[in-house]
């Protein structure tokens, strides 16, 4: 039986907690009798059957007909599948997706449809690697559909093929991929990893245009959204479910199929990092010790490939399919009883350590953008109901935040940090100053339609991901960083943890109250 | 008297080539620019004294080509140029018998050697054949000498006082105090490089000038595009922060880390980046490095049939000109000054410019130390890492005597 989430009150016995930095952990003391740690709760046991549980969902589905009564010869079949942003780290094969889609394509043969389009719903993120794809779907659908085009990869700037289904009655125009559109039935097979993602989210972000998508990806809806974790209080999801109406009223027929994974992320020898830090034996304290050395050892481009090689033996705790938001809430409650961790009150700071991948970086560099997005971004809005640090708190994570950028995957992530972060690191300014320019810059589309880069606007949207963050805390100081990257970030550096806390004392005084966001592996604190 | 001086010393200078890759110190010490007493030049005029003048220092700038000569990078194609043993010195203010003040324009032209002007009017640097620079002139008494500062007969700046010409020297007013006018002849480089831009920017829509490198030149040629070619949007690349605060001080419309220059000339003229150059570009690209690197970038980053615009001195590099062969780039050399045609037709001397520009910019602030003579090996240290120590324009200073 796991053993729930909780929050540990720290006193002179606790032993030093650790913190990702990037590609490298540290080990770090928190002040006693005035910090707290929120532990995630042990992962969840995993369906033993999975196929057998993915054929259940599908022949008794949420709402909806029975995949195979929804399956007729000459019909248009689309099965859209999430790109390589989830899950992370990428899960061991085979892929949920793949054992979702292999379902669904012999359901498919069984009722004589031979019209059948694989698109990856990637929206304005990079196009996979081949070998990516051949990961997820496994290599007999790969050779099946991609020779024949018929496996394929969203194009949001692809206007011929493009399709407006209809307005929400905010405006908001819901442009989505053509052939989704045109289909008689659009199967969608989600792996679902945190709560903000799934539901109607998963059509009309992933194949959609990036008119569509600037309608609730900016600071203003962003800065709205409290938290990205929790739905119902989420401006960015409300825009979403606007535009899943329309799309339930005038677009294709969708059958979602959602997934949930348990949280067992890390394999031997990295299982230390599940574990918590009091109940390490010695065994444990010589791994820490030996992977902490030998990474620092490391060049750095070794050391992100060591990392970017782990692959997480999750289990898939649930399955569910049919109507969209019906499966949704199903897959919530299931998210939820994973990562829930009842949480009383605020805290004057939040430390948090930043590891070295986040949504945006699959097999990629951790760039001084995405830091951002993943600590005031992802990590920041793990709650439900309040922030774990108080308005006006201080933020304190831990990552070498090197100016360093993967060209061939963010390319606009390193103008825009030449450009527009030395003009402003506001939202709301460089949304309206500077967003148009990169969206409709003829390099960064040819690269996003034709080669592995995120689309033009990326760094903003990552950057606006954090809107809500930035907004909230009064500082944000990154431990260990490079101090020219961290300041141009609008952060403030500092070289360990006690200089931190002495930086943040200007804010918060000389004894705040600490919370320590322990990741590995994921939580949402519901914050009472 | 006592002065700066080089004499052909292969040993020396590489010794010096050497020694610079340890430190300017060492480069300053062992190489081939020796603290003499001299004999006082005999007037360069030979029989005919006339226009002639004693010009006695106040202040001598040290410039990048004296520091390659010091630090043995010189390239050799100089030798047949110069004549040996000469004193350095060429960025000058000075002092004339008569007690007025003037600013060298230090080639040694046609006027100073006895010879006709190629055209009326003309500058000391103008002409179309450089014959009379190689060869001694009047009766022998003026030798060899692309100008002062590398001539054996005329001294040079880095000394008390040495002989010009009068076609070398303009007079300046009163109120201009010698710190802004030992950048004269700097500035007046950087606004020929400038001018040399203009031609591929008239006509041209938005036309986008990229500077690659702000030391004094870089600063030079920012200043004398703002000034002169003001229709063209410069970006700047600057290596240190206190060069980037300067090219933004005089104007430039975007500066950023050199090392971002290729993206920033990109984010103002679109296309895009392919193998490592853009496919569009600047219009120009004035390269005030001079280095491998830098013309390479500077050929990377400018538009097919765009130009190139080599204001630092390159010496001897190694280049692939496919390149440049196929988007028909032009590279065009800016050595000096001389007679100007402005975008309006007007024809000027480059020095009037630059004099206008320098009271225009103040350009004293791009002076950061001064040294006396005998602290030369602390003085060419200085100016050798001038941009790692924050400094723009090192010189000496010569003013005790009044």
């Amino acid at each position: 039986m796991p053993r729930p989430g909780f929050v540990l009150d720290v006193d002179r016995s606790t032993p030093p907690m650790l913190f990702w930095r990037g590609e490298n952990f540290s080990l770090e003391r928190l002040p006693a009798d005035r910090s707290r740690v929120i532990y995630p709760p042990e992962p969840l046991a995993g369906i033993e059957d999975v196929d057998g549980a993915i054929r259940n969902a599908l022949l008794n589905p949420m709402d909806a007909e029975p995949l195979p009564t929804l399956l007729k010869p000459d019909m248009k079949l689309t099965i859209c599948f999430d790109d390589a942003s989830l899950s992370l780290p990428k899960m061991r094969q085979p892929d949920t997706r793949q054992r979702i889609i292999e379902a669904v394509l012999e359901m498919a043969a069984a009722a004589g449809v031979d019209d059948v389009h694989l698109i990856a719903a990637l929206g304005l993120h990079r196009r996979m690697h081949d070998y990516e794809l051949k990961h997820v779907l496994g290599d007999r659908i790969f050779d099946a559909f991609h020779p024949r085009g018929t496996l394929y990869q969203h194009d949001a700037e692809d206007y011929d093929n493009l399709a407006v289904i209809g307005e929400t009655e905010e405006g908001e125009i819901l442009e989505i991929n053509k052939r989704v559109a045109e289909s008689d039935l659009v199967v969608y097979a989600n792996v679902n990893q945190v709560a903000m993602d799934g539901g109607w989210k998963s059509i009309t972000t992933g194949v959609a245009s990036y008119r569509c998508l600037s309608f609730h990806h900016n600071p203003k809806t962003l800065q709205n959204t409290r938290s990205l974790m929790d739905r119902h209080h989420s401006d960015l999801h409300k825009s979403l479910w606007r535009m899943g109406k329309v799309l339930r009223d005038s677009g294709p027929q969708v059958f979602t199929v959602e997934t949930t994974l348990n949280t067992d992320t890390f394999p031997k020898p990295f299982d230390f990092l599940a574990k918590r830090e009091w109940e390490w034996n010695a065994k444990d304290r010589a791994t820490y010790l030996a992977t902490q050395k030998s990474l620092s050892a490391m060049p750095v481009k070794a050391r992100r490939k060591v990392m970017h090689n782990i692959e997480s033996p999750y289990k898939m705790t649930s399955v569910q399919a049919g109507f969209t938001p019906t499966v949704h809430e199903e897959t919530l409650k299931n998210v939820y009883a994973q990562h829930l961790v009842d949480v009383e009150g605020q805290t004057d700071i939040l430390t948090m350590g930043i590891p070295y991948i986040c949504p945006y970086n699959p097999e990629g560099i951790m760039n001084p953008i995405l830091v951002m997005c993943m600590g005031l971004g992802y990590l920041f809005n793990m709650y439900r109901g309040k922030p774990l640090v108080r308005e006006g708190g201080v933020i304190i994570m831990t990552h070498p935040t090197y100016p360093d950028f993967n060209p061939v995957h963010h390319p606009s992530y390193i103008d825009f940090f030449e450009e527009v972060l030395p003009d402003s690191t506001n939202p709301a300014v460089m949304s309206e100053k500077w967003e148009k320019k990169y969206a409709e810059d003829e390099w960064y589309r040819h690269l996003y339609r034709t080669g592995n880069a995120y689309h033009g606007v990326h760094p903003f949207y990552a950057w606006y991901w954090g809107a809500h963050g930035q907004q909230h805390a009064s500082k944000v100081i990154i431990v260990g960083g490079d101090a020219a990257t961290v300041r141009r970030l609008g952060f403030t550096p500092a070289s360990t943890m006690n200089d931190a806390f002495e930086i943040a004392s200007d804010v918060v005084g000389r004894s705040p109250s600490i919370t320590h966001l322990h990741v590995p592996s994921v939580l949402v604190a519901d914050v009472k | 008297m006592r002065a700066l001086q080089v004499r052909r010393n292969i040993a020396m200078l590489g010794m010096a080539r050497i020694a610079s890759a340890v430190s300017p110190v060492m480069a300053a010490k062992m190489g081939p620019l020796e603290m003499r007493t001299v004999d006082d030049p005999e007037c360069p005029g030979g029989t005919n004294a006339e226009g002639w003048h004693r010009v006695h220092t106040r202040l001598a700038g040290i410039c990048g080509s004296d520091i390659a000569l010091v630090e043995g990078h010189a390239s050799t194609y100089f030798e047949d140029w110069v004549s040996f043993p000469f004193i350095p010195g060429h960025e000058v203010v000075g002092e004339l018998d008569s007690g007025k003040r003037v600013v060298l324009e230090p080639v040694l032209g046609h006027a100073a050697r006895g010879l006709p002007l190629p055209f009326a009017g003309a500058s000391p640097a103008d002409g179309d054949d450089y014959a009379h620079l190689a060869m001694d002139s009047n009766g022998g008494a003026l030798a060899t000498g692309i100008q002062t500062g590398f001539c054996c007969s005329t001294g040079g700046g880095w000394a008390p006082w040495f002989w010009a010409h009068e076609s070398q020297l303009h007079h300046i007013d009163d109120d201009m105090p010698d710190e802004r006018a030992v950048l004269v002849e700097p500035l007046a480089g950087g606004i020929h490089a400038a001018l040399l831009a203009q031609p591929s920017t008239i006509g041209t829509e938005n036309p986008v000038v990229a500077v690659l490198g702000a030391g004094t030149m870089g600063l030079a040629a920012v200043a004398g595009l703002k000034r002169y070619v003001p229709e063209a949007r410069v970006v700047v690349g600057a290596r240190y922060p206190h060069q980037q605060a300067y090219a933004k001080a005089l104007g430039a419309d975007v500066v950023v880390p050199s090392g971002e220059l290729q993206r920033a000339v990109r984010r103002e003229v679109g296309g895009m980046l392919v193998g490592g150059r853009l496919t569009s570009g600047a219009h120009v690209t004035i390269d005030a490095v001079g280095s491998n690197a830098s013309v390479s970038d500077a050929l990377g980053m400018t538009k097919p049939r765009g130009r190139v615009v080599l204001l630092g001195m390159p010496g001897e590099i190694t280049l692939d000109l496919t390149g440049l062969w196929h988007r028909e780039t032009e590279l065009k050399g800016a050595y000096t000054y001389g007679t100007e045609t402005l975008a309006d037709g007007r024809t000027t001397s480059t020095f009037d410019l630059a004099i206008e520009a320098a009271n225009y910019f103040e350009a004293e602030r791009l002076l950061s130390a001064t040294y006396p003579l005998a602290d030369h090996v602390d003085a060419i240290a200085h100016a050798a890492s001038a941009g790692r120590r924050g400094a723009v324009k090192i010189a000496f200073d010569m003013r005790e005597r009044s």
